[in-house]
Order: C-alpha cells, then sequence, then structure tokens
C-alpha cells in the first residue's frame, strides 16, 4: 500500500544512502526518490553511480514529468526543485527555500499530497533544519515518518529538527531503515 | 520486479469531491481567467500550489477562496498574483556548460547564415538573453542577429530592459561566464552602481523586446534559434505538447530548440522531428 518512499539528506547523506540502499532487496515494490543537498557543479553522472552501484534498483535523475514507477530510485538534479505529482514528477527553479536546492521540504510536502497515506517520508543526516516541515506535513496527510537517529548521524541537527516536528516519527539507526522500510512497505 | 505506480488516480476523495484546496485552486484560476483572460488552468499543480500559497499569506489572506476575492476586486492584487505565477528564476549563464555547447555546437551553425533570428521564450528578467548576447557579441555574431524576448509578464520585460541587475549576484555570474568559455573579463561588460550592475547598452541594440503569452499567442516568425529552458517546467503535459507544437512551427528547417537540462521532448510528440545536437545538454535540431 505504500507507493512511494521519499528520503532527504544533507551532510553524510551519501555514506548513508548507499548502506540504505544496499540494504533493500531487488522486488523493493515503492518508488525512491532521493533529495540529496549537493553542489550544481559536482560531477553530473557521480552521485547517481555512486547509488547505483550498490543496488539492484535502476537509479536515475529525474527529468520533469517523467513517470513515477515503482521499483525505481530517483535521484534530484541539483539546482532544481524536485517535486511529486500524482505519477509523475515536476520540477522548478523558484528560488532556494531555507538556502536549498533541491529543498527537502518541497520534496516531501509535494510527496505528501501527491500519495498521502501511500507516502513514506525519511529525514537523514544534515546540518540544517530542511525536511522538518516537511516530514509534518507526511505525518499530517496520513503517511510514516521516519528519522534517522541523531546519535547515528554525521550531522544531528536535520535528524533532530525533524524530530522536534515530528515527535511520532520512527527513530532509526543507520542499519535499521531499510528494514523498517520494508516493514512499512510489506 | 517494476510495479508500475497508478497514474490515472483523479483529484477526488473515496467519497467523489474534490479536495478543498483543489477545488479552491481551481476556482481561483478560473476566476483570474475570466476576469483578466491570463490562462494559469493547465499549470503543472505542485510548484503553482506552492506559489499560489506563498501568496496568499503575503496578501494576509487565510485562503485560496479569500485570495480569489481579493484579485477579483483588487487589480493591484492580481499584478502582484501574476508576478509571483509568472517569474521564473533564474541566473546570468546558468549552467555554463549549455553555454559552452552553444558556443561549440550551436556557434558555427549561426554563422552559415547571413542573418540570425533568434527567439528567448519567456525570458523573464532578460539573464540569459544578456548572456546569449555577451557570447554572440564575442563571437562577432551579434550584429546580424536579432533576439526576440518575449514573455508573459510586461512588468518582467521592463525590469529586463532596464538592464539592472543584483549587484551581489556578480561574483556568482562571473564564476558561470568563466566556467561557460567567456573570453573577456566579466566586469567589462556591467557597470557597477548604488546597489545595481547596469549592462551595456549595445548589448540590447538588437533584443525586440514584446509581450508573448505562449499559452494563448500563435507563432510570429520564423527562428534559426528558440531558448526555452526552465520555462516548460511549470506547464503540464498537455500544455506542454502545445508549446512544443508552437515552436515546432516557429523553427525554420534545421532550426535549433534549446531546452533546461532536465526537460526532454520525449512523449511530447515531437520526437521524431528532431535530431539531437548534444543531448546532454538539450539541444535539438529540427529536421523534418
Amino acid at each position: 500500500m505504500r507507493e512511494l518512499v521519499a528520503i532527504g539528506a544533507s551532510w553524510g547523506g551519501l555514506d548513508v544512502l548507499r548502506r540504505v540502499l544496499r540494504a533493500l532487496p531487488d522486488d523493493f515494490a515503492p518508488a525512491v526518490v532521493v533529495a540529496q543537498h549537493r553542489s550544481p557543479e559536482s560531477h553530473p553522472t557521480a552521485f547517481r553511480d555512486l547509488l547505483g552501484a550498490v543496488t539492484p534498483l535502476h537509479v536515475c535523475e529525474a527529468d520533469d514529468k517523467d513517470a513515477i514507477e515503482g521499483g525505481t530510485v530517483y535521484v534530484a538534479a541539483p539546482d532544481y526543485h524536485l517535486l511529486v505529482e500524482r505519477g509523475a514528477f515536476a520540477l522548478s527553479t523558484d528560488g532556494p527555500v531555507s538556502f536549498a536546492r533541491p529543498s527537502i521540504d518541497v520534496l516531501l510536502a509535494s510527496a505528501a499530497e501527491a500519495y498521502r497515506e501511500r507516502c513514506v517520508g525519511v529525514v537523514l543526516t544534515g546540518a540544517n533544519a530542511d525536511g522538518a516541515q516537511g516530514l509534518a506535513r507526511v505525518a499530517e496527510l496520513g503517511g510514516a515518518a521516519i528519522v534517522q537517529d541523531p546519535g547515528s548521524a554525521a550531522r544531528p541537527e536535520m535528524p533532530r529538527a525533524a524530530l522536534a516536528a515530528v515527535p511520532g516519527a520512527r527513530v532509526c539507526g543507520v542499519d535499521e531503515i531499510a528494514p523498517t522500510l520494508l516493514e512499512l512497505c510489506a | 520486479m517494476a510495479v508500475p505506480v497508478d497514474a490515472e488516480r483523479t483529484d477526488e476523495t473515496p467519497e467523489g469531491r474534490l479536495d478543498l484546496e483543489t477545488l479552491e485552486l481551481r476556482l481561483l484560476l478560473e476566476g483570474v481567467y475570466r476576469q483578466y483572460g491570463f490562462d494559469f488552468r493547465e499549470y503543472a499543480p505542485a510548484s503553482l500550489k506552492r506559489r499560489v500559497w506563498r501568496r496568499v499569506h503575503a496578501e494576509g489572506v487565510r485562503t485560496i477562496a479569500g485570495l480569489l476575492d481579493r484579485v477579483l476586486h483588487e487589480p493591484d492584487a492580481m499584478e502582484r498574483l501574476l508576478l509571483d505565477l509568472s517569474i521564473n528564476v533564474t541566473s546570468m549563464f546558468r549552467d555554463p556548460t549549455f553555454y559552452a555547447a552553444l558556443r561549440e555546437k550551436v556557434v558555427p551553425v549561426l554563422r552559415t547564415y547571413p542573418f540570425t533570428r533568434i527567439w528567448v521564450a519567456g525570458c523573464s528578467t532578460g539573464e540569459e538573453v544578456y548572456s546569449l548576447a555577451i557570447l554572440l557579441t564575442e563571437e562577432g555574431l551579434y550584429d546580424r542577429t536579432r533576439i526576440y524576448a518575449t514573455d508573459i509578464n510586461e512588468a518582467v520585460l521592463e525590469q529586463a530592459r532596464a538592464g539592472i541587475f543584483d549587484l551581489e549576484k556578480m561574483r556568482e555570474y562571473t564564476e558561470n561566464y568563466v566556467r561557460a568559455g567567456g573570453t573577456r573579463s566579466f566586469s567589462e561588460y556591467y557597470l557597477a552602481k548604488y546597489e545595481g550592475a547596469l549592462f551595456e547598452r549595445a548589448l540590447t541594440k538588437n533584443v525586440v523586446w514584446a509581450p508573448h503569452n505562449l499559452v494563448q499567442d500563435r507563432a510570429f516568425n520564423e527562428f534559426n534559434l528558440i531558448l526555452c529552458r526552465n520555462v516548460m517546467i511549470y506547464f503540464d503535459r498537455s500544455l506542454q505538447n502545445k508549446v512544443h507544437q508552437l515552436f515546432y512551427e516557429s523553427l525554420e528547417r534545421l532550426g535549433i530548440l534549446a531546452l533546461g537540462h532536465k526537460e526532454s521532448i520525449r512523449f511530447t510528440g515531437f520526437e521524431d522531428r528532431y535530431e539531437e545536437l548534444d543531448a546532454q545538454e538539450r539541444l535539438y535540431r529540427k529536421v523534418r
């Protein structure tokens, strides 16, 4: 019944994302959408390739209006906001939200509004408060919320802010995130 | 196994009603269209909603329906909403690799023409137009080029025409310019004055600034090159296809269409009319 997992990560996110994706099975049915803060000058395919190397799931950077398909990992392009609509993505170059583009808040809130209780929101490590408002929207609309245990994060500020906004979120150590996703999406 | 996520879902709740927010949004867009003639009904809903809510908060009203009331009765509020819905944020030489590809792959094509017509569609506050004018000047092509720079919004055209940009942005723009293969010093192109950077008048001597609405207006000329980058991302699929029809009609044979880095002509119905000139930079050439 869960069809979409939206994940936000900032400082220290790559390592955690790789550990989460590595632990997901090749028949993982929901679509996975990742917003990771990174520089627009970064290598055009390096991030996607580093994730693709650890999972049999197809990993790609989302183009505007791409159909959202289960069993696929979509990565937000740097310097664009990635928004989720029903069944497809939409991009925007509106100004940064809380200094970030892609904004995790924008991704999570749009995912929540399009998929409601069929959505899982995840906030990982980071040194800011992006994602807290978006995760609150996920929870408000009946979706499931997961926050990385701040004690296990390279930078605890972002998961802490998310927990302050969504006290009822599931708190997971790095290696508990994938099993929790499997349980929620079973 | 890949399970396709249901794309046929409607806006309706299980009880068959529109959720209230969607209903209010539709009423707002319908009201704006009927009263003022601006048609945002086929804009992509997710970013449209964010922009509308931003205006709701800025106007100090509580709901989208409250904004509709204000917009219908206060034309000034409509002006402000129009700015919010139509300004596309961009920067000079955004995506430097795109401008490098323009120099490398498009300029040689343009050189073969005695005169070049370029359309920057949805030029907003003009950053891309000035970037293009600088590039063409450096390539020695500007004097035989006319750039038609159009936008739905006359207020942003006025701003673009004035050629004054935020001085604080110049560092970022200079970096972009250098990475895009600029051959001079970027500061040669503007005069720093007070808080603004005033760009050289010569850059716009061959620019025609004109209001044009991609949603409602027709083709108005034939072009060798059309730039429409990160404008159609705000449109829904059906409106995108209509605008692609307009661009196809407006391009000469072998004319070039430039889209944003994350935009594609796949699934628009025009894919087979173009060949890829540069897949990464989304440069397409009309071949049939």
